[in-house]
């Protein structure tokens, strides 16, 4: 049965989290499994002690106070998880009988994601965590990561879950756009469900050509099809048409670019994740 | 397969040469590797071979990686920004003392060693495997330099820091980190020890023939030292002992050695200089014992430095990485007028201590150092010897491990006499690694005794066939093989002899001659011999390398 890994931190978006997955879980006919892990920062010391001095048995005394310390905060965090994976299982419960198992994990969200995510089929994350307050807020650096890393694609749940009809897929004709294409083609995740597809750029042969054979690959796979060539750029475009047509799922290849490129020009993918207020489903 | 997962136990990092030459030994049955020098041999051409080889390549593909990861780059340098900037800053102001102090035992001018510490914490900042952790100029280093630095002269130790660059860079591409899990626990406090007392013999020639005066600075610098924490911990007290040593000095113009009397200070950016010695052969035989002393120490303080941070901050590090790292910033410090150096365990702690948890902390360290050097050299010149020597006695302190002293009762007998061995070596020859070597070495011994007990040979006698069955278990090696032969009771008469080793391990040539000597004098006795049970390890070894079941067998060991 496919797994269906969930990511929870219980912020503001853990209901809708938790919709999106059962939905997934439910046109995969798979299981959902919640993660939550304990990130203990380890990158902030506890301790700032300046006074630069280092007497008998320096480091096994320091030790000894960043263990006692630590341990108080790691028992804490370890209770708060466990109570947010107690509501998450409670929550599930209400929307469906799929079946749910919980994971408590120490590390970081992105580590841990690589241990366990061969064995699951989708991945599923809030659009912003637990301390993303404002909508404006920047999207959270960690999705960019997260996506990155994944072998699996990921979707991205947004602020509420609405029932999903109507799914757009963004295409540039990128290797990973190419993925998502083939994907949608392929995967009982979005069968029957009312597919657009656009790419946004300049009305020339090359890229109609692209459009073209991305829109035969999912008629074939017995979609219908609605594909348009849109001038502009991507972001404002991609936000225009998801609310003139009422579009519930937005479907894309993310991060085609360079670390470096995207370190000194911005990532498109963030620009587009950041300006359509629906759950976004991102491949690799 | 069983046969490479009991043969790698005992030697996990030879489990890919294991891997390899278990492939010729299973289908290649015309190579007859029956002597025992043939074996030695596929080991080695492929220990020296492809093997390293094949795995620089991937590990280089592996370490481009590991350097150019988004996530890891924002978490290691951005992840703890204003309290790294703080220890950073911190630590510079320790890390000046250290700096000139270790200049003075290499027998070098202060700015070869404030050079070589901007130059290493810088690089290490980048390329180290372990964020937070603080390299620069050291002692253990600086000790190894004293007579390539008398007899040859500067040029010559820059040429060497270049070549231990290389060779740590090499160390670290071949994944010489693996290779710290033969330094036992007790061999790491014998180095700790070891190197906390070579700090403290380095300064006693600050106190030959001098005054009251120092004396008395001396210890007016450890009070300010170790009691002003106890009142305020906002100010870090090293610096507020030079500082007041320092303007107490100036103004009852004492008659001390001043840091200005010691050599050169940086009065610029540190400047790209190629060595200036002959390129030949004759250097290269000079410097190279020199660097690889050096590059080992350097290497062994820097993987024992990490695994102690690691330990501190509950995170883990790449040794591999490190060790590249090192190399790297030794390169980079021979190019630029500094001596060698590696990871700081004291200056690391007082990181860490501070709240440096970072890159940011160690690229800090290396920047603050270097403009405060620049900017007030004026005031650098006039700090006191005994201010620094305080400095110094302090580290040394902080770097001993000073449990050790009861654990001498605590531990068993075998590791406290690694640790005083590793401990009276390094005193004894100033060489921290040849320290370590003996130590290591004694370890090993003792391990090698410890295991060989672990054997047990056992037997029935059935009268009517006048056959004994000896059952062997545990394990049998060159330690352990003079106990198993002298299980045997070969004055027996007997008419079969059982040898049923199912429940032995045979590790290496010794135990398989060793069997082979127990088979010969058996047969030689009149007896029939028979070996059952021998798991897939033993007859990995035993058909290849013993000689009891070929033919003339028996001609063959006479001929000996």
């Amino acid at each position: 049965m496919p797994v269906i890994l969930t990511c929870t931190d219980g912020s503001l978006y853990a209901p809708s989290i938790y919709q999106h997955a059962a939905w997934a879980a439910a046109r995969l006919s798979g299981s959902i499994e919640i993660l939550h892990v304990i990130d203990h920062h380890r990158e902030h010391s506890p301790i700032i002690d300046i006074s630069g001095a280092i007497g008998f048995n320096a480091a096994a005394e320091l030790t000894e106070e960043l263990v006692k310390l630590e341990e108080a905060q790691g028992r804490v965090a370890r209770l708060k998880g466990k109570a947010i994976l107690e509501d998450a299982r409670r929550q599930l419960a209400n929307i469906g009988d799929t079946q749910v198992s919980v994971t408590q994990r120490h590390g970081s969200l992105i580590e841990t994601l690589e241990e366990l995510e061969p064995h699951a089929e989708l991945v599923v994350v809030g659009k912003r965590g637990e301390h993303a307050g404002a909508v404006q807020s920047p999207l959270g650096s960690n999705l960019e990561d997260l996506v990155r890393i994944s072998v699996r694609p990921v979707l991205v749940a947004s602020r509420l879950f609405k029932p999903i009809q109507r799914f757009l897929i963004a295409f540039d004709n990128s290797p990973s756009a190419r993925k998502a294409v083939a994907y949608a083609a392929e995967s009982p995740l979005l069968r029957g469900l009312e597919c657009h597809l656009v790419m946004v750029g300049r009305a020339d042969a090359a890229h109609s050509a692209a459009l073209e054979e991305a829109r035969a690959e999912l008629t074939r796979a017995g979609h219908t099809v609605a594909a348009k060539l849109k001038p502009g750029k991507p972001a404002p475009v991609l936000a225009a048409t998801v609310t003139e047509t009422a579009i519930d799922l937005l479907v894309m290849g993310a991060y085609g670019h360079s670390h470096i490129r995207e370190f000194i020009v911005g990532s498109t993918t963030t620009q587009v994740v950041r300006s359509c207020a629906i759950p976004v489903l991102m491949l690799r | 397969m069983d046969s490479l997962s009991i043969l790698s136990c005992p030697v996990p990092e030879l489990g890919s040469n294991l891997l390899l030459l278990a492939i010729p030994f299973r289908n290649d049955e015309n190579v007859a590797v029956s002597a025992n020098s043939s074996i030695t041999e596929v080991l080695s051409s492929s220990a020296s071979g492809m093997v390293p080889e094949q795995a620089a390549t991937q590990n280089m593909n592996q370490f481009i990686n590991r350097v150019f990861n988004r996530q890891r780059i924002r978490q290691d340098w951005l992840g703890n920004v204003r309290a790294d900037l703080l220890a950073g800053t911190v630590v510079a102001l320790a890390l000046i003392p250290e700096a000139i102090a270790f200049s003075v035992i290499a027998g070098v001018d202060p700015k070869v060693g404030l050079y070589a510490s901007f130059c290493i914490a810088v690089v290490t900042a980048f390329c180290g495997g372990r964020p937070g952790m603080i390299s620069a100029a050291t002692g253990a280093m600086a000790l190894l330099m004293v007579t390539l630095v008398k007899e040859h002269g500067l040029p010559y130790l820059l040429a060497a820091t270049l070549l231990t660059g290389v060779l740590q860079i090499l160390a670290g591409l071949a994944r010489i980190g693996g290779i710290m899990r033969f330094v036992s626990r007790s061999v790491m406090t014998g180095f700790v020890n070891a190197l906390a007392i070579l700090i403290f013999m380095a300064q006693l020639p600050e106190f030959k023939g001098a005054g009251l005066t120092v004396y008395a600075m001396v210890a007016a610098g450890l009070a300010i030292i170790y009691v002003l924490p106890r009142f305020t911990r906002a100010v870090p007290s090293p610096l507020v002992a030079i500082v007041g040593l320092t303007i107490v000095s100036i103004l009852l113009k004492l008659d001390v050695r001043r840091v200005g009397d010691l050599g050169e200070l940086p009065s610029t950016l540190p400047m790209f200089l190629w060595p200036q010695v002959p390129w030949t052969l004759e250097t290269l035989g000079i410097i190279l014992p020199y660097s690889l002393g050096l590059a080992a120490v350097g290497l062994l303080e820097s993987l024992l430095t990490a695994q102690i941070v690691d330990d501190l901050t509950d995170t883990p590090s790449d040794k591999n990485r490190e060790s590249t790292g090192q190399g790297i910033a030794n390169l980079v410090a021979g190019l630029f007028g500094g001596m060698a150096g590696c990871a700081m365990i004291g200056q690391s702690v007082i990181n860490v201590k501070s709240g440096g948890r970072g890159r940011l902390s160690t690229l800090t360290a290396g920047i603050v150092l270097l403009i405060l050097i620049v900017a007030g050299g004026q005031w650098v010149r006039q700090i006191p010897m005994p201010a620094l020597v305080a400095v110094m006695i302090m580290v040394s302190i902080g770097t001993f491990s000073w449990a050790s002293f009861k654990n001498l009762r605590l531990h068993p007998k075998s590791s406290s006499l690694v640790m005083i061995a590793t401990v009276v070596v390094v005193v004894g020859s100033h060489n921290l690694a040849l320290g370590v070597g003996v130590g290591v070495l004694l370890s090993a011994l003792s391990f090698a005794r410890k295991v060989a007990q672990v054997i047990r040979v056992t037997s029935t006698l059935n009268p009517a066939t006048e056959c004994r069955t000896y059952r062997v278990a545990g394990q049998v090696f060159f330690a352990s093989a003079g106990a198993f032969t002298a299980a045997f009771d070969f004055k027996e008469a007997l008419d079969r002899v059982l040898i049923d080793v199912s429940h032995a391990h045979f590790w290496d040539l010794t135990a398989v001659g060793e069997l082979d000597k127990v088979v010969l004098k058996f047969r030689r006795e009149g007896a029939t011999v028979d070996i059952v049970g021998l798991n897939e390890a033993s007859v990995t070894i035993v058909d290849r390398l013993g000689s009891h079941d070929k033919p003339g067998a028996l001609e063959r060991m006479l001929e000996h």
